[in-house]
């Protein structure tokens, strides 16, 4: 009995930290989307995000509900910053280029954030309630239910945002063609700036929730990793991809960390993503190019 | 432009240094790479043997990476696959150095296409995320198989070579600055011939390629193999320099390094390797010393030299991209054909 | 049906069929072209023609039908194994490599004939060496001096002007030791001196070189000046082949090629003249 509820308890945690890995990889597909660079600096972006709340929860003294969305305000504005300065004038270059690029970014931020706050890592100041949560009889880490349920609203909102609102369908039809959405009068250049806008404040508050449950340290860049595999996993054009490739993901590190032990995690994600690429290259749910010759 | 050189024979015209300038100017660097060990001190020969590693791994992914078009963020584990063949052969077996070098990179080229046969499916930036997978598989075997020594890693003797403990920077440039050569003339010598045409073929178009008859993924799995190659016997020399290979030894960010090192240094071309290769092995060098001069102003200065060598390394990898695609290699091509013209035209 | 050919069929292809999607972009295509030849294909764009290139060439595979080359049935075979065999052909969107000489591109096209393996290539001993000097002899005095390019051995493919890449594939396919040449498209915006001159090589190549060709165009003078056989391509089906002459005569041909004429119509009246 009791193991079947251990099972039940690691799979609530997994499924918990798919949420986060399902709403960064949002993130990454909507830069994807718009844009079509992979961005590999999304992982240090999250954490970025993480280093943000902390300097103004921690370092200017602010609450939690003023850190929080100015963490994600940093965020949005450093992606702008980026699309502007680094992606803009990279328009036309091969996309291994643009990707090195992004390569290039992470490792930028990653110094950046060592020079400030040094090495060692750091825990978030306490905002989320810790009364325990059960779930039936399960129990979950507050921290997690609460990530899980942030990031499910914020992937809701994303999710209609993208249906219904105006700058969703200008990126859709960006997505779609990027020659035809010109000729119909979209400023692609304000789509992109707005993806990666959107793109990177989503992944600053992601940054957040993942810190506030494991901490933050310039090596949580690592977690963009398993976003790339979530991502790879679920097709890199396709929102429905990142949510069950999160999850799944989320699923799978978190059995294999709790059954075979923690150095497992990284080694199950990436076998998924071997397994994938060679059985549906283009994920679950992405497009495959049509090459011409 | 430059004006025609008159040729008498089709040889002459596909000889790799087809000027007498060109090759003049290479034996006198040759000429400095033999005096160098007896004028150089100790610290600067230790540089050289390093840079000359590195300038062996970066060769390697530039076939991969500049030539075929296929982008790999594996070469540090690549490396580590050497490095751990040539510990355990020590270790276990005894055999010659020669020989261990030359297993590391067998295994090594073995290990590289085994990792690029997902571009049987995917290709571009997906194929550059699955080398990451299989850095980080790589990692967990190096870390957790009782044969790598799990995290402890492995301690090993020096090389030996006619009864002679190689084990001091002066004996092992011998050793290491050669090797690197040959693999440079192999590497230049490659695309002489179909195989490296294939190469460029398929980074080009790749489909119309197999159109004109190039099996594409007997190439990409050769383009892997030989940059393994590079990258096992790089990895080997390493373990012969440093004699103590751990998990640590070979991260991710050192693939990126090298990879910084081919866009710095100019992808595609041999001498973009080797440029950016030693500059990028040299720039922490620099900073060390900038960072030195700063350090009786600033007393963490020397805390902070990790984190800024990472932050330069991020910048130059944006800024050639962003501002000079072709790397040093291209300036130095403007360089000559500004003093070759000089004075006639600027 | 179909008008006397010369020679015996290098290439055959039967009842080809091939679908993008919705699109049927080939229908049932049977066509022949015969040794010695130069069999032109027309039709209106979007007709197929690039297509049904591209489906000889083994880039696409068709849903139905089979390609027999040399009397041998190759559908079955991967793009480079045709390309050894001597299926050589140049691309409507020029398809050179950017980042070689003219020289080396021309070289390439050599490359299934060649047998350099890794180890002589690093090495560049022996079999390589001698491989690389035979070929670069050899490509010197059949292929560049024949097509007048040796000023730009050296120059990189991408700075040459237009009518120059063309040559250059020319010179690339030429290099592929072709039994068949297949050219898409060979002088397509071209001014008039250009295209003369292509028009006077592939000629040259079809004497000299004994070498098949089938060659998709739409520069109709140049098409019947050229061509001993003309098969007329529309909506992915042949409507009509023949004699240059016969083709020509026939006004329907020409509207359907203009994208004017009614297709049904076309055919009907096509067939009723081939009935009487
Ligand atoms: N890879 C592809 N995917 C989808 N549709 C394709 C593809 N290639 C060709 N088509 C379609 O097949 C049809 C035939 O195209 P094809 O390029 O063969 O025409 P064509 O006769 O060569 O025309 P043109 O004279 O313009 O070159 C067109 O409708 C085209 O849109
Ligand atoms: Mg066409």
């Amino acid at each position: 009995m009791t193991d079947w509820l251990f099972l039940a308890e690691v799979c609530l945690a997994g499924i918990g930290a798919g949420a986060l890995y399902a709403l960064t990889g949002v993130a990454f597909v909507l830069i994807y989307k718009a844009t079509r660079v992979v961005n590999l600096a999304i992982g240090e972006i999250l954490m970025l995000g993480g280093y943000a709340f902390l300097g103004f929860a921690a370092g200017w003294g602010l609450p939690a509900w003023a850190a929080l969305p100015l963490a994600v305000l940093c965020g949005g504005l450093f992606g702008a910053v980026v699309e502007r300065t680094l992606i803009r004038p990279m328009l036309g270059e091969s996309p291994i280029s643009v990707f090195m690029v992004t390569v290039g970014l992470g490792s930028m931020l990653v110094g950046a954030v060592e020079l400030g706050w040094g090495a060692d890592p750091l825990r978030l100041p306490e905002f989320v309630p810790n009364r325990p949560v059960f779930i039936g009889e399960a129990y979950l880490a507050p921290k997690v239910a609460y990530g899980f349920v942030a990031a499910s609203l914020v992937i809701a909102a994303f999710v209609l945002a993208f249906r219904f609102s105006r700058s969703g369908v200008a990126l859709r039809a960006t997505a779609g063609d990027q020659g035809a959405a010109y000729s119909v009068g979209i400023d692609v250049p304000r789509v992109f700036s707005l993806a990666w806008t959107a793109a990177c404040a989503t992944a600053a508050g992601a940054g957040v929730l993942v810190g506030s449950i494991g901490g933050i340290s310039p090596t949580m860049g690592v977690f963009g990793l398993s976003v790339l595999v979530v991502v790879i996993v679920g097709g890199l054009d396709s929102i429905m991809g990142a949510l069950v490739g999160g999850l799944l993901v989320g699923l799978i590190e978190a059995l294999a960390g709790a059954f075979l032990g923690g150095e497992y995690k990284l080694l199950a994600t990436f076998g998924l993503l071997i397994l994938i690429l060679m059985l549906r290259p283009y994920g679950l749910f992405g497009t495959h190019e049509i090459e011409r010759l | 432009m430059r004006i025609a050189t008159l040729k008498t024979s089709y040889a002459g015209d596909e000889a790799l240094f087809d000027t007498k300038l060109q090759r003049s100017l290479l034996a006198l660097f040759g000429l400095v790479l033999a005096v160098f060990p007896f004028v150089a001190g100790p610290y600067w020969l230790f540089m050289a043997c390093l840079v000359a590693i590195n300038v062996a791994s970066a060769t390697g992914l530039n076939i991969l990476t500049g030539y075929t078009g296929l982008v790999s963020l594996g070469q540090a584990a690549f490396m580590g696959v050497g490095a751990y063949t040539v510990a355990i052969l020590e270790l276990r077996v005894g055999t010659p150095f020669p020989v261990n070098l030359l297993a590391a990179g067998a295994t090594t080229a073995l290990v590289g296409a085994v990792v690029g046969l997902p571009s049987l499916r995917v290709k571009g930036l997906y194929l550059a995320i699955a080398t990451i997978g299989a850095s980080v598989i790589l990692h967990f075997v190096f870390a957790n198989w009782s044969l790598t020594g799990e995290a402890r890693g492995l301690s090993m003797p020096p090389a030996r070579l006619f009864g002679n403990d190689l084990d001091q920077p002066f004996e092992l440039y011998w050793v290491i600055v050669p090797i690197t050569a040959a693999m440079i003339l192999g590497a230049a010598n490659l695309f002489r011939t179909r195989i490296g045409r294939a190469f460029i073929a398929i980074r080009d178009r790749d489909i119309s390629a197999e159109v004109l008859g190039i099996p594409l993924l007997r190439y990409k799995l050769t383009s892997f193999a030989i940059s393994s190659f590079y990258a096992g016997v790089a990895g080997g020399l390493w373990a012969y320099f440093f004699r103590v290979v751990t998990p640590e030894s070979f991260p991710l960010i050192n693939s990126i390094f090298y990879l910084a090192a081919i866009i710095v240094g100019g992808m595609g071309t041999i001498l973009g390797g080797i440029l950016g290769a030693a500059f990028m092995t040299m720039v922490p060098e620099v900073l060390k010393l900038v960072v030195g001069w700063f350090s009786p102003y600033f007393p963490d200065a020397l805390a902070a030299l990790a984190p800024i060598r990472t932050i330069v390394f991020g910048a130059l990898i944006v800024g050639f991209l962003i501002f000079e695609p072709q790397g040093l290699a291209e300036i130095w091509a403007r360089v000559r054909r500004f003093f070759h013209l000089w004075p006639f035209k600027t | 049906m179909t008008s006397e050919l010369p020679g015996s069929p290098v290439l055959k292809v039967e009842g080809v069929s091939l679908a993008f999607g919705g699109v049927r972009a080939l229908s049932k295509v049977s066509l022949e072209a015969a040794e010695g030849t130069i069999t032109a294909i027309i039709g209106p764009n979007g007709a197929g023609k690039t297509s049904l290139f591209n489906a000889i060439s083994g880039f696409y595979r068709p849903a139905e039908g089979r390609i027999l080359f040399e009397g041998r049935d190759i559908s079955r075979l991967r793009p480079p194994a045709r390309a050894k065999l001597g299926l050589a052909r140049t691309f409507q969107n020029i398809a050179l490599f950017r980042g070689m000489t003219v020289l080396d591109n021309i070289k390439l096209g050599r490359h299934a004939h060649l047998r350099t393996n890794v180890l002589d290539a690093l090495f560049y001993w022996g079999r390589a060496q001698r491989e690389e000097l035979a070929l670069r002899q050899e490509i010197e005095e059949r292929i560049i001096d024949f097509l007048e390019i040796q000023h730009i051995r050296r120059a990189p493919v991408g700075a040459l002007p237009y009518g120059l890449q063309k040559r250059v594939e020319l010179a690339r396919a030429l290099a592929m030791r072709p039994k068949i040449l297949m050219l898409d498209e060979p002088v397509a915006g071209m001014n008039r001196e250009e295209t003369e001159d292509m028009a006077r090589f592939i000629l040259d190549v079809k004497e000299e070189w004994g070498v098949t060709i089938l060659m998709v165009e739409h520069d109709m003078g140049m098409v019947m000046d050229i061509s001993d056989h003309v098969i007329v391509l529309n909506f992915g089906q042949v409507i009509a082949q023949g004699r240059p002459a016969e083709v020509q005569r026939d006004p329907a041909v020409v509207s359907a090629y203009l994208g004017s004429g009614d297709v049904g119509e076309l055919s009907r009246r096509l067939h009723a003249r081939q009935a009487a």
